[in-house]
């Protein structure tokens, strides 16, 4: 028997794209975060675009974690304001290819009144959520995605709120690309995030993701691999579906697919239209710009 | 580095503190603005949203203060020289962001203009309130510069100065205005970008394979770069290692926060400032900062008339205190007088360090108008009876 030494051992093709001397992650068994992590990694192959000028940003949650693993330039932010530290970042450095990456409750909750208002703007951002349905670092409190009737800790006889439907939310907010995929479908994560990479304007892509410790134990769903049986089974793709139609609930079908793919000037090139029209020769251009 | 001949004002103007204080930013470099609208410091990014598209730059208009206060720092590590603009409320809404630039070393500034609080308090009038907010408002332990102008030719001086102290020690610099000089319209002398001195950006000259975001250099403070540069950086809020990665441990904390403090504590010479008037001789010194000073110099003027040698002793720099200065006061008059718009704030720097040594007399009031200039010499007849 021959012995196999680590420097025999192919090297995993998304290694490079991580903070290897960061691992283990923080991430449990069977969560969905990691898997979407390798889709990105895969889809800045897919893309060819300059490392160098991609920069991640993230607020506070398991997801909000992903900042700290991915080797570029990366930034950990507040709690829900990942969106607008990245607003600013990508008009001072048009050149970077900027990337929200966070949670639910971040993105959704404490940060929903920025989300909103980037879409309206169509901020040049790439926005990635990873919807597990609840707070996972907290340990598992009940969120603005939190299906009616689950179980949450702090809504114990179940939940009683609608969730939002977040493409819906999305597309009437004004992003110009929106899709969902669940942690199953990991070629059409990495596909939509190329497709998001190359296209100008307020991307939004929703994945859905188990949290086996906090969510999938509490509501009886099962372990990670039950979960992604679960999203094989009960998954339809349903390409261009109508935003409004894709409500979720907690054992029910999860309509996934690319819902929205227009064009609308961003948020630089209306300032930048704007600014010329009255101001002429005169306009100095953004700075960075 | 010299001032961009673009962005200055060069000449005389006749301007209110608030146009001074945009017009200081735009000296001093700066190329970026988020805020979201609220009274009395509106003017500020209202002039800057007119001026900046010829000189060259982005102002935008956040949907709130929380976005403001890190849209400016998503900006700065682009490479701009950011700013943003608020008023009370406002102003307890970017807390955690102060505190965000506090741990990341992102060099930015905060303008408040103050008026009467808590709450919404009155909008359109003055207060003095938030001092101890801006020295101790977010979470967790960090020092702070904070300058406060007491008019409009100060609010454009004091400006290129809040720029070039939070570059030099990456720190967010706090812009402490009050509704008076902010409204205030004065005559306002903008030299020419040549004789503006420009702190630049602390950018390394090291290659990414040597660098280390929050390593220090001999003076405590680590060198920036930017995104995009290749260095592929990593941010956080976290207690993180000079690599920038978090580490959850009280020995990176220590590490880190004994920093952060003593990157400022050990430069309190340098960062340091203030006024004084009619001091050699005095008996009672009048402690006051901002449009208070203005009053309390008409009564030092009273007080004389009537024989009391008084005297005024401004900070224009409130944090870090001028504690050592105050000590010195102390050990020669008889009492100070601390005259603030506020039921007591700085007063308590003043009697922390006069140690009892002579009279510490405050007189408070809530906001809404100045003090009357007999309120304060009342209190300085008090402090030399």
């Amino acid at each position: 028997m021959t012995e196999t030494t680590i420097a025999d051992q192919p090297v995993n093709p998304v290694e490079p794209f991580l903070r290897t001397e960061r691992m283990p992650h923080i991430w449990c068994p069977g969560c969905g975060i990691g898997t979407t992590v390798n889709c990105f990694a895969r889809a800045l192959v897919e893309s060819k675009i300059a490392l160098d000028k991609v920069a991640v940003v993230s607020g506070i949650g398991c997801t909000g974690r992903v900042a700290g693993y991915v080797q570029l330039d990366s930034f950990h932010t507040t709690h829900g304001r990942a969106i607008p530290f990245a607003t600013g970042l990508k008009l001072a450095n048009p050149s970077l290819t900027v990337v929200v990456y966070s949670g639910d409750g971040d993105l959704i909750a404490i940060g929903g009144n920025h989300f909103i208002h980037a879409a309206r703007r169509n901020a040049d951002i790439k926005v990635i959520c990873v919807n597990n349905f609840i707070y996972g670092m907290t340990g598992g409190q009940v969120a603005p995605t939190t299906p009616i009737g689950a179980m949450a800790t702090t809504s114990p006889y179940g939940c009683f709120e609608r969730p939002f439907n977040l493409p819906f939310l999305a597309e009437s907010s004004g992003a110009v690309y929106v899709a969902r995929w669940t942690a199953y479908h990991v070629r059409h994560i990495a596909h939509s995030m190329a497709e998001a990479f190359s296209k100008k304007g307020f991307c939004f892509i929703e994945i859905i993701a188990p949290c086996p410790t906090l969510y999938q134990r509490r509501n009886r769903l099962g372990d990670g691999l039950d979960t992604m049986k679960y999203y094989k089974q009960k998954s339809v793709i349903k390409n261009g579906a109508s935003t409004k139609d894709v409500d979720l609930d907690l054992r029910g079908e999860i309509v996934v697919g690319k819902f929205v793919d227009i064009n609308r000037p961003t948020l630089e090139q209306t300032m930048d239209l704007q600014l010329q029209h009255a101001l002429g020769s005169s306009y100095s251009g953004g700075g960075g710009r | 580095m010299k001032a961009n001949p673009a962005a200055v004002l060069t000449g005389t103007h006749f301007i209110d503190g608030d146009q001074a204080c945009c017009e200081g930013a735009l000296a001093a470099g700066a190329n970026f603005s988020a805020g979201y609208p609220i009274t009395p410091s509106t003017e500020v990014v209202e002039r800057f949203a007119w001026r900046i598209p010829t000189v060259g730059g982005t102002f935008l208009q956040m949907e709130d203060e929380l976005a403001s206060s890190i849209a400016i720092q998503g900006a700065t590590w682009a490479g701009a020289k950011a700013f943003t603009v608020t008023s009370g409320p406002g102003f307890s809404l970017m807390m955690e962001h102060i505190g965000y630039a506090a741990m990341t070393e992102t060099p930015c500034v905060f303008v408040d203009v103050q008026r009467g609080g808590p709450s919404t308090g009155l909008p359109t009038l003055p207060g003095q309130g938030d001092m101890m907010q801006a020295r101790w408002g977010s979470h967790g332990d960090y020092e702070i510069i904070a300058l406060c102008p007491n008019s409009p030719q100060e609010c454009f001086d004091l400006m290129i100065d809040a720029f070039n102290l939070s570059e030099q020690y990456r720190t967010p610099v706090l812009f402490m205005m009050d509704e008076c000089v902010g409204h205030m319209t004065e005559k306002v002398v903008i030299p020419p970008a040549d004789e503006i001195e420009i702190q630049p950006r602390r950018y390394t000259s090291l290659p990414p394979q040597e660098y280390h975001p929050f390593q220090p250099c001999a003076d405590g403070i680590p060198e920036m770069v930017k995104a995009g540069d290749g260095y592929r950086i990593h941010v956080t809020g976290l207690t993180h290692d000079e690599q920038g990665y978090p580490a959850m441990e009280w020995r990176t904390q220590e590490k880190l926060v004994r920093r952060l403090v003593e990157k400022i504590r050990t430069h309190v010479p340098k960062i340091v400032r203030y006024e004084e008037k009619n001091i050699e001789d005095a008996d009672v010194v009048v402690v006051a900062y901002g449009i208070t000073s203005r009053i309390a110099l008409r009564a030092i003027e009273m007080a004389r008339e009537e024989g009391i040698r008084a005297g005024l002793h401004r900070p224009i720099v409130a944090w870090p205190f001028p504690e050592e200065r105050l000590r010195e006061l102390a050990g020669r008059v008889k009492g100070l007088v601390v005259v603030e718009m506020n039921y007591g704030q700085m007063f308590y720097e003043v009697e922390r360090c006069v140690a009892e040594r002579a009279r510490t007399l405050l007189v408070p009031h809530g906001g809404g108008t100045v003090h009357e200039p007999e309120a304060i010499l009342a209190a300085i007849r008090e402090a030399v009876r």
